[in-house]
Parts: C-alpha cells; structure tokens; sequence
C-alpha cells in the first residue's frame, strides 16, 4: 500500500494541478497586492500621495508619516494593546487550565453543571449582547478602563478556552494522575508538577489564538472606552483617521505599526501560530 | 487520596487501565471529599465566575430590558411588547434584516468553496505549497479597523489604487464609487469580509484535510477511482465535521458582523448596508433607546444559537467525533 504514496494517482491529474495552481497564485495576487499598496503609501510624503501613481514606488523614502503617528499617540495605543492582551492571556490560559483539570479530576454535579454551562456559551454571540455589557460596566463604575476590557474579553474567551483545555488534559493518563497521588502529592502539586508543564504546548496555542483576538477587537473597546489615554490600536486608529482623515499615509503608517509586533511573533513562530489558528477550532 | 484516584479510574475508558491497580471505592473520609470541593471551587470558581457576570448576565439582561423603555440615566419603565411590535412594524428594522440576510448567504456563498479549495491546495506537502500557505495567512494578523483602513483607501474614488490602475490600464469597470453607489457597495463590504475571514477558514480546511487518513485515497485508487471520485466521496464526506465548523462561525459571524461597516460606511449610501448590529448599535448609543436596542440584541442571539445548534444536530456532531476518533 505504502508503494502508492506520493504517486501521480494520489496527486491528481496534472491538468487539475495547473488550474489548482493558477487560481490559488489568483488569490495570492489579492492577498499581497491591497498589503504592497499600504506599504509603499506609508512611506509617501502627502504631496506625492495625492500625485503618483498609487502601484509604483516613488523615488524618495519619507518617513514622515511613521513619525506624525507616533505624535498622534500611537505609543500609547501600542501600550494599552499590549497590557490588555498581555492580561487576557494570563488570565484565561491559566483559569482555563484550572478548570479544566477539575472538569476532568472529580466530576461533581456542580461541577459538570458548570462545564454545560460554559459550553453552551460557545453559541453567545458576544457581539450580539454588547448593549447590556455596556450596561452592567457602566453600573460596575468601570466605564472607560482597561480593566472592564480585560474582564469582558476574558470571559468572552472562556468557552473555547475550557473546552479545549479539557479536551487536552482528558487525554493525559490517568495512572501519572493517581502514582502522583500515592506517592504522597496532593491536588495542588499534581497540578502544578503534572498538567502544568504537560499541557504547556497547548497553552501557547491557547494563547495565541486568544491573544490575536483580543489584540483585534474592535467593538467592545469602541463601546466600553472613550478617553485616549485608554484606547487600544484597533479603535486608536479610527481615532487616527479622524485626526488625519486626508493624511491617508499617516494612516496606513498607523496600521501597518499595529500589525508590526504580530508580524514578528508571527516570524519568529509561524508554524505555531499557524497550527493554533486553524488547530484551536478543528480539535 | 486514593479515593479520588480511584473514582476517576472507574469513570476511564481507556484499556490501558485496567494494568493499573484499582484500589477500592470510596474508602477515603469526608475530609478529602471537602478538600475536593475545595479544590473545585478554586479550580472551577473563577472561569465560572467571570463567564457567568459578563455572559450570563448580560444574555438574561438582554431578555429583561426588551420590555422596557428606558435611556440610560433614569428609571426604566415596564413597557410590555412594546419595543417588540416597535421592531415588528419598523421600516428600517426590515431593511436591516434583508441586509443582514443577504450578509450572511452571500459570505456563506463566497467563502466556503473558496475556503475549501485554497485549504485543500496548501494541505499537500511540497515546499512553495508552505510558502502560499504562509502568504494567505497574512490578513488574519491586521484588525478589522486597519482592513476596514487600508480598503477605505484603496477604494477612493479619486485617489484610490483601483482608481489609478483604470486609467493606467484603461479598464473602465474599475472606476467605481465603490461605497458610495447603492447597487454596489454591499457586494464590496461582503467581498471585504471574505478578504479577511477566508484565510481563516483556509486554515481550517487545511487541517481538516491533513486529518484524513492516507488509507482512504490508496484504496480509493486501487478501486480505479478518478480525481474528481475521490473528491466527492472521500474528501467531501471526511470533511464533514470542518465544513459543519467552518460553516457555524461563517454564520454566526456574518450575523452580528459589525466593525467593517460601521468604519467603512456607516449603514450607507442610504440603508443599504446597515445591518442588524448596526442598527442596534445606533439604537442604543446614538438614540439612547436601551430596550429596543435590546430587542435587537435577544434577536440576534436567539438567532445565531439556533443556527449553531440547528447546523451541530442537523449533521449529527457527536457521532461524527467519534467517527473521526475511529479512523484516527
């Protein structure tokens, strides 16, 4: 059987494999062309925006526009995005993880009534309730604060996040489990001793996955904050755009400094990265 | 401790078990049993707590402020169903359905099969396949506001790239006020949002086909099947669960899609982009009508649960997991 892999049958015609190829380069072309379009802008001066041609690159390299963003605030955004994704992670990977071990250790009624519950909550949509979060911050005093963005965006996480985690450490054999406990460990140090470093792999995937979306919403800092001093990048650059709605290269400077530090976590770990995104959701 | 050890060991089903050494049940004291309970309320309590305040809450808040009317800053008053025949009977509430609607089927329509196959192109092995699956990765690293940015630009009508390469190739089609005219500019938002989520759901394709055990297609191919056989009844029916998936967060998504609309056009020209979301958002922090905002928000939701459940029992998840767990 093993004779037939990676033969031509298993490929596919070749005539197939050539239309494969050129509507996928298609693809390719649309993906990269709208991506050199913001880069070359980003680097025009606003009187060569308005006159060159918007395809080619020009002569000078002005770095204006890189420089204007960053007096516009954009340090700031860069901070809040950084604090309020750093959180989020920390907190949902760990609470997850801790959960999970209990979901799958010692099955309460409590207990699984619990884990129903948050299952069920992989179908809220979150976008779809944001009136009555808006409402209960607003109540809670924490209206305008990172800290209501970090406590709204982690629990919108918390579904998928337990569900994975116990999905994972279900899988982790139950006789470690229970020779760590006869030999005299308790809960707490077979958790800390044994599913915590076991499951650190899927805690990076955890993390990233949950990592990009808190890093890219939109709407619930757009309706939980107003002030700049608390914005994060996403609603920092429709900020920015307000400011500057004809410095179209002060812009897209802006956007591609936003996309700057995932492009070099994404560098450094593609593979991971990758494998999380599209590995978080199939498990 | 054994206790615990052994009450999980007999809710195992794994073989390997029975090689451990199964001491008896439920021989440990009370004392444990609490220290279990305590170890659930730490283990369990926080996760619990944070879905439960800024989910739960909000969800059952959702039901109890569509029948009332209220602004925000005084006493809400009962308003029965009020704000629900105010939704029934609105005209702009139904043109925002339609537009939600055909939202949802056309980005369902445009990015499956597009999904799918550029999943399928970059499952195989050769390297420039890696390199491809690397590029299409791209968007998925920018927010919707700087995607929502960056075509907002590209598609100026004066200035735009798009603009600029109709002249310079003479290709009249291109030179369009491409969100401004009311025929058209739905077609780009949804054409937007495929450009940001297919590379998403290309990545789930492609996961979903690397699952598939290479068995299926060598035998498929000693039965003399052709390629387009093998695509249709080994790919396809393996992919089931991916496309059930894949389909549920197209859905739901395209449901209460907000950012790109709401930076790119605002509703407009006209209403011919606002959607459901947006009309909630302008209801309840533009016109400070909480409870109708509210019964835009139940409707919404009830919406999008019965689509993810509706499409997880229609295809029968649950034995298509542990099908996938027998081939594996």
């Amino acid at each position: 059987m093993s004779a037939l892999r990676g033969s031509r049958a298993l490929r596919g015609s070749r005539t197939g494999r050539a239309v494969a190829l050129v509507l996928a380069t298609g693809w390719l072309v649309i993906v990269v062309a709208p991506l050199y379009y913001m880069i070359l802008a980003s680097f025009r001066s606003q009187g060569d925006y308005l006159t060159a041609n918007p395809w080619v690159p020009s002569g000078g390299l002005s770095t204006s526009s890189y420089s204007t963003v960053f007096a516009a605030g954009l340090g700031r955004y860069l901070l809040n995005s950084v604090i309020l994704t750093a959180v989020c992670i920390a907190l949902t990977v760990t609470t997850s993880l801790g959960a999970a071990y209990r979901i799958v250790r010692h099955r309460s009624k409590a207990v699984s009534a619990s884990f129903v519950l948050m299952l069920f909550g992989l179908a809220i949509p979150v976008q779809a309730i944001i009136v009555p979060i808006y409402v209960l911050i607003y109540k809670m005093h924490l209206y305008d604060t990172l800290f209501a963005l970090i406590l709204v965006l982690s629990a919108a996480a918390i579904p998928v996040s337990v569900l994975i985690m116990v999905s994972f450490v279900r899988d982790i054999p139950r006789e470690l489990i229970a020779a760590m406990l006869v030999d005299g460990g308790n809960e707490w140090t077979v958790f800390r001793r044994l599913i915590w470093p076991l499951s650190r792999p899927v805690l990076a995937t955890l993390a990233i996955y949950n990592g990009l979306n808190v890093w890219n919403n939109f709407l619930l800092p757009l309706v939980l904050t107003q002030s700049n001093n608390v914005a994060v990048l996403p609603l920092g650059l429709t900020k920015l755009e307000g400011l500057y709605s004809v410095n179209v290269p002060a812009v897209m400077a802006g956007v591609l400094l936003s996309v700057l530090p995932l492009l070099v976590l994404f560098v450094i770990m593609r593979r991971q990265v990758m494998n999380s995104l599209g590995g978080v959701v199939a498990r | 401790m054994t206790t615990r050890a052994s009450a999980s060991g007999t809710n195992a089903p794994d073989a390997d078990l029975a090689a451990a050494p199964q001491p008896p049940r439920r021989s440990g004291g009370r004392g444990q049993q609490r220290g279990g309970r305590i170890a659930d309320l730490v283990g369990v309590g926080p996760p619990l707590l944070l879905f439960f305040l800024f989910i739960v809450v909000p969800m059952i808040a959702a039901v109890v402020l569509s029948f009332v009317k209220w602004n925000g800053l005084g006493t809400p008053t009962w308003a029965g169903g009020s704000n629900w025949v105010q939704f029934v009977h609105d005209p702009v509430a139904r043109t925002s359905v339609e537009v939600t609607a055909k939202v949802v089927v056309l980005s369902y329509v445009v990015q499956t099969p597009i999904s799918m196959a550029l999943g399928l192109f970059t499952a195989g092995k050769q390297r420039y396949k890696s390199v491809y699956a690397t590029i299409f990765v791209l968007p998925l690293l920018i927010s919707t506001a700087g995607i929502a940015l960056m075509w907002e630009s590209l598609l100026d009508p004066t200035f735009g790239a798009l603009t600029a390469l109709s002249k310079s190739w003479h290709l009249g089609f291109l030179n369009q006020n491409w969100l401004g005219d009311p025929n058209l500019t739905l077609y780009v938002i949804v054409a937007i949002i495929a450009w940001q989520f297919i590379p998403f759901h290309t990545l789930l394709y492609a996961v979903g086909r690397r699952q598939i055990p290479v068995v299926l297609y060598e035998a498929a191919v000693l039965d003399g099947a052709s390629p387009r056989q093998m695509f249709w009844r080994v790919t396809l029916p393996q992919l089931r669960y991916t496309i059930v998936t894949s389909g549920i967060l197209m859905i739901v998504g395209a449901l209460t899609y907000f950012d790109i609309i709401y930076i790119m056009t605002d509703g407009g020209p006209g209403y011919t982009t606002r959607v459901l979301s947006l009309d909630m958002y302008n209801a309840a922090f533009q016109q400070d009508l909480y409870g109708y905002a509210s019964v835009l928000a139940v409707i919404l939701s009830v919406v999008g649960i019965a689509v993810a459940l509706g499409l997880v029992r229609f295809t029968g998840f649950a034995s298509m997991a542990s099908q996938q767990e027998g081939a594996a």
